[in-house]
């Protein structure tokens, strides 16, 4: 129909609904109008006014008639169809509310299910920023080394001359995470923030609510712009939403910062996960990172940055540009830049923020999510199918007294509207109560807001809408499909089916089972596969010692200490702690395995050592003090530990781990040969055994670690190996710190077992979803068994009583149907086996040293499944056995 | 009263719409157009030619409105739509084509 004509008769249509008295009236109103003029007119031909009325009268015809054919002229529409519908499906849908409620709890148990998860995606992957301005235009920016997998960070020099030469993108700019700590008052407590460009908050078009956002320029120098600006929620929290804040100072790692804006509410920066309290410009760098001004170091890789495409630019041109830009780097800077590239990542997969670590399990969850909607709409498809039976003689009835085909269906269809319509209303609500879900599910760490939103705009609406359409034509179909060939005569003489359509529908309703039970299969096995994962991750040894070992740091950054103090300090520290009672030893390092420090990283040349052309191997390495091997218990296999005489006077000492030693020397013993390190020669005195250092999935690489006095950062983790409980040995080294210098404070102390714990937490969180999820699909499919068992021997009392009343004992009745249902279960189990061996592939990333067919996790999924289904089965075969059979017979 | 049965499907349509075509009017001047023009030959009755409006109106192919009509009253005046002036030329020459065929059987001579 063309809009013209809508433009005519909806709003005709809408009176004939709405005002229907009005219309009716103003039908009177014509009519008697038309009755006037005509008896006018028979009195202008000279009619007496009686004669006049009596022919008008006739000439016209009964009002009431022509009133009723007026009505039937205009048609019964599609407004007034459609309400009629949805009042008579609602009448309908309170008169079985047991199947009414049961339908819709599936309905938003399935699709709350995908609509939380969708809005997860959105929310952490595809649409993580929705205060930044063109968001679908920015990608992430970050390094990679020819011959390594991964990322790294890009030095500020070299992001200066891609933010120079890049003609594609409207804006790049850095985004940094960092720390620090923050006083307010005699309260003290750390926090996150980020360290910035100063195109930062124009860049990504964020108005500060008060105040500015950084001015051109404040990015350069050493520590020269001291200006801050802070979240919305800090304000809010800590400064008691003071309207004089800008201005005033607030000391960030003991400098004095001014606070120049605060930003607008429900801006948490750009670092997917964390929410950001503070941004600083990258002038401040010094102050925030431990290892030193490197503002004008190409070496140092140590930002994270973003770039924002022109319109209609592809991923692809500006990547060729990048490339280009980032080759020229190399031919200039061959020392710092030889086989460095800079890559351009889509935000969802961003390496550097916990986008790239929820990337897996949100993968896999969409595929969980999608199989409970199977199961769930399984179930609501045996649902119907009873229902359509026990609506089957309404609707023969209906036919009967005319209703079309089409007319029925539409009925049909908004009565599934109806369902599909509150299931999704339902699981819209269940998907707005689980958006912050994923931060419970995480494990908290002290100073660090945990921001894994999930995200609820119009995409997902639109898929929400998108599921309720299909759900609803499935809703509407099924029962259609049933009515479809009523056979009119047949069907209204008696009411029983035949016996082959009952057996033809069990047969559709047992199919369903079947499927349902295939599908939690397959999520019970990969929950299993994935519990199994875990155990093995968190059983696995790190290569050092957890349990008795404890990790912390000392504030001495925040606190303002130079290097030749911190030296002093960390030597004093050190003395004490090893004199605590209950501490067996006690060892600095710049970096505590597993935590979220990026390692430093060094060009490397071995004497005998011939790299392939084009390739400048480097390592990582970390800053270590004497006596840290014992402490972490990372067993040296040759030469001996750092002591306290390799300081920075003594000859460059280093140790490397059994992977470096192998790839480099080979056969050789590499103690006392030469190892160049940032360009200088040192010499190895030791093999370490290889160990976990960021990741417990990563494979053994090669690392090696120098002495913190010749590479010295300030404020250095402390790992202490004690025998003392964690809060004993955190008072007594509060009391040692004080004793040195009393405003120091000591970061969170956590057990290296925790550590560990953190590092896997992914892993947690993904068992955790999938085992819930799987759960359901288990619950789903044993009330699906359950009604399906339930119904068969409703169907079947005759044969059952037949069997009783030729000498069947209740334990051989009992036997029987739990023998149907289980054979039900074999069938969805062998199918679920079968598509299982394929699917859970799919979990490949998040499995760790488990095979994804590994047998013993399809067995126990099966037995959970045989114990479910004689669950299922107990009731329905309890009831079989209660059968009264001279009754049933007897009807 | 039922549509006379001798009108053709669909021509007293095609004669409203003629007649609104010429000049809008409430429904008893459309009744005395009608037995004017036709002289009564097509018999279409009053009563049947409300609901034939309505259901023009509401295919959007006229449209009514409230005027006051001389003396002092208000009546429903329709009129013919753009829509309903595309419908008139369609019904017109479709009306033609018919015609022309019908008459020419039935000229035909009879042998």
């Amino acid at each position: 129909m063309s809009l013209e004509r809508w433009f005519h008769t909806l709003p005709l249509r809408w009176r004939d609904r709405f005002r229907r008295k009005q219309v009716d009236q103003e039908l009177r109103d014509e009519l008697r109008d038309h009755l006037e003029q005509q008896i006018q007119a028979n009195l202008e031909k000279g009619m007496s006014i009686e004669e006049a009325r009596q022919a008008a009268v006739l000439a016209l015809g009964g009002i009431t008639q022509i009133e009723q054919q007026c009505r039937d002229a205009r048609g019964h529409n599609l407004i007034e169809n459609t309400i009629q519908d949805l009042r008579y499906g609602f009448r309908q849908l309170c008169r079985n509310p047991g199947f009414s409620i049961l339908t819709i709890l599936c309905l938003i148990l399935g699709i709350g299910a995908n609509t939380a998860v969708f809005s997860w995606a959105e929310g952490i992957l595809f649409r993580p920023y929705p205060a930044v301005a063109h968001q679908e235009r920015l990608l992430a920016l970050a390094g990679t080394a020819r011959g390594e997998s991964g990322a790294t960070g890009i030095s500020w020099p070299d992001f200066l001359d891609l933010q120079r030469n890049c003609t594609l993108c409207d804006a790049l700019f850095v985004s940094k995470i960092t720390g620090s700590t923050l006083s307010i008052g005699d309260h003290a407590e750390v926090t996150t923030g980020s360290i910035v460009s100063a195109n930062y908050f124009d860049a990504i078009g964020v108005r500060p609510v008060l105040g500015r956002g950084f001015e051109p320029g404040e990015d350069v120098g050493s520590n020269a712009h001291p200006v801050v600006v802070i979240s919305y929620d800090l304000w809010q929290k800590r400064f008691r939403a003071d309207p004089q804040i800008v201005g005033k100072m607030q000391r960030l790692n003991n400098i004095p910062h001014t606070i120049v804006g605060v930003a607008p509410e429900r801006f948490y920066g750009t670092f997917v996960g964390w929410a950001m309290n503070f941004w600083v410009p990258a002038s401040m760098e010094e102050n925030f990172e431990s290892d030193g001004y490197k503002l004008e170091d190409r070496s140092a890789r140590w930002i994270e940055g973003y770039l924002r495409l022109k319109p209609g630019v592809t991923r692809t041109q500006a990547q060729d540009e990048i490339s280009a830009i980032a080759t020229r780097l190399e031919d200039s800077y061959p020392g710092t830049n030889r086989g460095r590239n800079i890559k351009l990542w889509a935000l969802w997969q961003t390496p550097f923020n916990n986008a790239g670590t929820m990337l897996p399990t949100l993968e896999v969850m969409m595929a969980v999510v999608t199989f409970v909607l199977l199961i769930a709409c399984a179930n609501v498809g045996n649902l119907l199918l009873v229902r359509s039976f026990a609506r089957r003689h309404e609707m023969t009835v209906r036919m009967a007294i005319g209703a079309s085909g089409g007319r029925l269906f539409k009925q049909l269809l908004t009565e599934g509207l109806l369902l599909a319509g509150l299931g999704t209303a339902g699981g819209l609500l269940v998907a707005y109560w689980c958006r912050h879900a994923l931060v419970l599910l995480s494990p908290p760490r002290a100073g660090i807001a945990m921001y894994l939103p999930g995200e609820i705009d119009w995409h997902v609406m639109l898929l929400s809408a998108g599921i309720c359409l299909v759900a609803t034509l499935v809703l509407g179909l099924v029962p259609a499909f049933q009515s479809r060939n009523i056979d009119l005569a047949g069907a209204l003489k008696s009411e029983s089916s035949g016996v082959t359509a009952a057996r033809k529908k069990a047969w559709m309703r047992s199919g369903l089972v079947v499927v349902q039970v295939c599908l939690s299969f397959i999520l019970l096995a990969g929950a299993v596969l994935l519990l199994e994962s875990l155990q093995k991750i968190r059983s696995t040894s790190p290569g050092f010692s957890t349990t008795r070992v404890v990790e912390t740091s000392v504030s001495l950054v925040a606190a303002g200490y130079d290097v030749p103090r911190a030296k002093i300090l960390q030597d004093d520290l050190i003395d004490r702690v090893r004199a605590t009672p209950g501490v067996e030893s006690a060892a600095f390092a710049r970096l505590t395995p597993l935590g979220y420090g990026t390692y430093s990283e060094t060009p490397i040349a071995v004497d005998g050592y011939q790299p392939p052309l084009e390739e400048q191997p480097t390592v990582e390495y970390n800053q270590v003090g004497p006596a840290y091997f014992a402490t972490l218990g990372i067993p040296l296999l040759s030469g001996r530990d750092f002591t306290r005489a390799d300081d920075e006077k003594a000859p460059l000492v280093a140790i490397v781990n059994r992977t470096m030693k192998a790839r480099y020397w080979g056969d050789r013993d590499p103690i006392g040969r030469r190892l160049q390190v940032k360009g200088k020669w040192a010499r190895v005195i030791g093999v370490a055994a290889d160990s976990k250092y960021e990741s417990m999935r990563e494979d053994p690489k090669p690392f090696f670690y120098v002495p913190l006095l010749q590479d010295f950062v300030r404020g250095p983790a402390l790992h202490i190996r004690t025998t003392a409980s964690l809060e004993n040995i955190s008072a007594s080294l509060l009391r040692e710190v004080h004793a040195l210098d009393g405003n120091l404070a000591l970061y969170e102390m956590i057990t290296l077992q925790e550590q560990v714990d953190r590092s896997t937490s992914p892993q947690l969180v993904a068992v955790t979803l999938v085992s819930i999820l799987a759960g359901l699909a288990l619950l789903l499919s044993a009330v699906g068994l359950y009604g399906v068992m339930s119904y068969a021997v409703a169907q079947s009392m005759r044969e059952l009583a037949l069997r009783m009343a030729l000498g069947a004992g209740p334990g051989d009745l009992l036997r029987l149907v739990i023998s149907r249902g289980l054979r039900l279960t074999a069938g969805g189990v062998f199918l679920g086996a079968a598509a299982g061996l394929a699917l859970t592939r799919l979990l490949g990333r998040l499995l760790y040293n488990v095979s994804p067919r590994d047998p013993r996790a399809f067995g126990a999924a099966m037995a959970v499944m045989i114990v479910t289904t004689v669950a299922a089965c107990l009731f329905p075969g309890w009831r079989a056995t209660r059968t009264d059979p001279a009754r049933v017979l007897r009807d | 009263m039922s549509k006379p049965s001798d009108l053709v499907q669909g021509t007293l349509d095609m004669l409203i719409l003629k007649i609104v075509a010429l000049e809008p009017l409430n429904g008893w001047a459309m009744s005395q157009r009608l037995k004017q023009i036709s002289s009564d030959v097509l018999g279409v009755s009053d009563g049947s030619l409300y609901p034939a409006l309505h259901k023009l109106e509401r295919r959007g192919w006229i449209s009514a409105q409230w005027k006051s009509s001389g003396n002092n009253r208000r009546a429903k005046f329709y009129s013919l739509t753009r829509l309903g002036r595309g419908q008139l030329e369609k019904e017109t020459a479709n009306w033609n084509r018919i015609s022309t065929a019908i008459s020419g059987i039935v000229k035909l001579k009879e042998a």
